[in-house]
């Protein structure tokens, strides 16, 4: 009973920082702009968080922060990809790297040259609620946010006509580039969230390595998830479940199998998945373009 | 030609943007681009570790671009450079030939090893629709967790330590390794100062291999009836397909090849630098790097050497202005992520060059 509690926390607590984004992913690719800048703008959105949880003294204000951190890269590419018409892909690579770039030199300018916010204190991180950091409930209540708002709402209705059939929205009388812009925006804002939800919930720092990777997986999630909000999550909660089996394997005297085989796991099924059981494909008609 | 020049105006709008980030924080950017300046090209060995430091960007970056024309997005070139590093790191312990032998063998096993990872991703694109973006993300991290989980394998482990056997001096392409410090070779090189300095890093036969790559993709993309079908499959899957090539077979064929380029990036830099590999706590980041050299060379064979030139010399370079000027050195990534970024944007600079052109 103690080991499914450790297994079920734990996979609450890995899946959060993805859930967020990849939700946000979800907003932006519905309305057709390709975001594979996820990664760069959780960077961006740890930093901030740390940084203003810090100064301020309040891990809420710290969350906040850490959304405009990736709502501020969220600009960049939103002006790229609508106003520009830029190669999405592109800009979003760059995305990564400005995120990643701007996320460690602002982080050496406000704390002596290092590269590492300083910890922060229990009280200063945000709150334990019922055993789980607020942010996963926060996660849980952004889905079913997200999901009200993409199948129940008119403005999700018109988010997705942008991302499916640009043209014809634009016939309708609708400003696409406005649709787009929020679906882009709220997820640099989500992204960031993500990034936070690392920061100054599940670690008590910001380092250079925290995000390593977390904007793809998310990615790979939303995608595992069909865009859709309610499958994203789950998807989510997929590799934050495999990810807690490893630590707890890893902490298991008993059970002699090779940590970095079992990190191997939720890889592997996701191809399996996507090869076997995937069927045709379910993107945004109007993805990328 | 205006390929080129868009790319150049990126790149300078980058480097103006770096300085201007700089500024901002109260650094000089004119004494930065002064250490840079002088960390890259004042002293001999500074070169040779830009020669080292460009050598596996550029085959990353090609590896990148060569997917790119076929209308793939090889993300997965990290991946494949830690299989070809895994490769090189194991055959070139384990194998015991004469260094003729020796040296094409743990080569060409690792391009092969890292070819058929790379055209995993092609294959299940082409046979059951899985993107290549997603597939290579995951195939990266599958790369991490099994190259760890090698090197700490009974036998290839190196006891107490992070990481693997040194590679045998057999599978070594660094140059002059042995005679640098051989008597001969230490008094030949007392006398030529430049060459003495100039050879005291690992300098390797790697840069020659990546040219080499550079050569032979430019002739398969530009003269032969292959990458014509290649690029016709990236410029118009559908109209291809309507012209008899078989797309599948040439997706799987071009990740291949981009599988393979990745994978020599990270063979010759385990034979020519490390000598070794560790356990990987996040990705080093070469197959990323790769796609800026990509995206800047403007995905062309040339382009790639050149850009991955470029980068080699700016994040070797870039290192220097933290201890000289305690200016953070990720200036570097910053100017990097805006010169991709102008880079995405090239209506802006094509409006520019219009003008330019009335004038």
């Amino acid at each position: 009973m103690k080991d499914l509690i450790f297994l079920f926390s734990t996979t609450l607590m890995y899946a959060t920082p993805l859930i967020f984004t990849a939700l946000g992913g979800v907003l932006s690719e519905k309305t057709g702009v390709i975001n594979i800048g996820l990664e760069g703008m959780m960077t961006m959105g740890a930093f901030t968080a740390s940084l203003v949880a810090l100064k301020f003294n309040n891990p809420w204000l710290g969350l906040l922060a850490g959304g405009l951190g990736g709502f501020s890269l969220a600009l960049l590419h939103a002006l790229a990809c609508i106003k520009y018409k830029a190669n999405q892909v592109v800009s979003g690579m760059a995305i990564n790297f400005l995120g990643s770039g701007f996320a460690i030199f602002l982080c050496r300018l406000f704390f002596d040259g290092t590269s590492m916010t300083p910890p922060l204190d229990l009280e200063k991180k945000v709150p334990v609620f019922m055993g789980q950091y607020s942010t996963v409930y926060v996660a849980f209540i952004a889905t079913a946010f997200i999901w009200f708002i993409l199948s129940r709402t008119v403005l999700g209705l018109r988010m997705i006509s942008a991302g499916e059939h640009p043209k014809s929205t634009d016939s309708a009388g609708l400003n696409v580039s406005i649709y787009k812009s929020i679906g882009v925006l709220s997820s640099g804002f989500l992204a960031g969230l993500g990034g936070a939800s690392l920061s100054i919930a599940i670690v008590s720092n910001f380092r250079p390595t925290l995000i390593s990777g977390q904007g793809f997986i998310a990615i790979a999630a939303l995608i595992f998830g069909k865009w859709r909000p309610v499958q994203t999550a789950l998807a989510c909660l997929f590799f934050g479940f495999s990810q807690a089996l490893v630590i707890f394997i890893g902490g298991r005297e008993d059970i002699h199998i090779s940590s970095q085989l079992l990190s191997i796991l939720p890889y592997v099924l996701t191809i399996i998945v996507l090869v076997g059981f995937m069927g045709k494909t379910t993107a945004p008609s109007a993805l990328g373009e | 030609m205006k390929k080129f020049l868009l790319s150049f105006l990126c790149v300078l709008s980058g480097l103006l943007f770096g300085a201007l980030i700089l500024k901002l924080s109260g650094i000089s950017p004119i004494e930065a681009y002064k250490v840079m300046w002088n960390g890259a090209f004042s002293r001999p060995s500074y070169i040779a570790y830009i020669i080292i430091r460009s050598t596996p960007l550029i085959l990353t970056g090609l590896s990148v671009a060569f997917a790119f024309r076929t209308g793939l997005f090889n993300i997965g070139s990290e991946g494949q450079f830690i299989m070809g590093a895994l490769s090189a790191a194991y055959f070139g312990y384990m194998f015991h030939f004469n260094p003729w032998i020796q040296i094409p063998l743990v080569l060409g096993l690792s391009v092969l090893i890292s070819a058929l990872y790379g055209g995993l991703a092609g294959f299940m694109k082409a046979r059951f629709g899985v993107h290549e973006v997603i597939s290579t993300i995951m195939l990266n991290w599958i790369a991490l967790y099994f190259s760890n989980f090698m090197v700490n394998l009974e036998g290839f482990h190196k006891a107490n330590t992070e990481t693997t056997e040194f590679i045998q001096p057999a599978s070594s392409i660094t140059l002059l390794e042995n005679w640098k410090s051989s008597v001969a070779g230490m008094s030949w090189f007392s006398r030529h100062e430049f060459l003495n300095e100039f050879f005291r890093p690992p300098v390797n036969a790697g840069i020659f291999l990546a040219i080499i790559a550079v050569v032979i993709v430019w002739i398969i993309l530009t003269k032969t009836s292959f990458g014509f079908k290649l690029k016709a499959v990236g410029l118009s899957p559908e109209a291809a397909r309507y012209a008899g090539i078989n797309v599948k077979k040439k997706m799987t064929q071009s990740m291949m090849i981009a599988g393979g380029l990745s994978g020599l990036a990270g063979a010759t830099h385990v034979m020519g630098v490390a000598k070794n590999i560790a356990i990987l706590a996040a990705h080093e980041g070469y197959g990323f790097d790769g796609i800026a050299v990509s995206l800047i060379g403007s995905n062309t064979p040339f382009g790639s050497l050149i850009a991955g030139f470029f980068l080699g010399t700016l994040k070797y370079s870039g290192q220097k202005i933290q201890s000289a000027l305690e200016a953070p050195s990720e200036v570097i990534g910053i100017m990097i992520g805006a010169i991709i970024f102008f880079i995405a944007i090239p209506v802006v600079f094509e409006r520019f060059l219009k003008i330019w052109e009335k004038k």
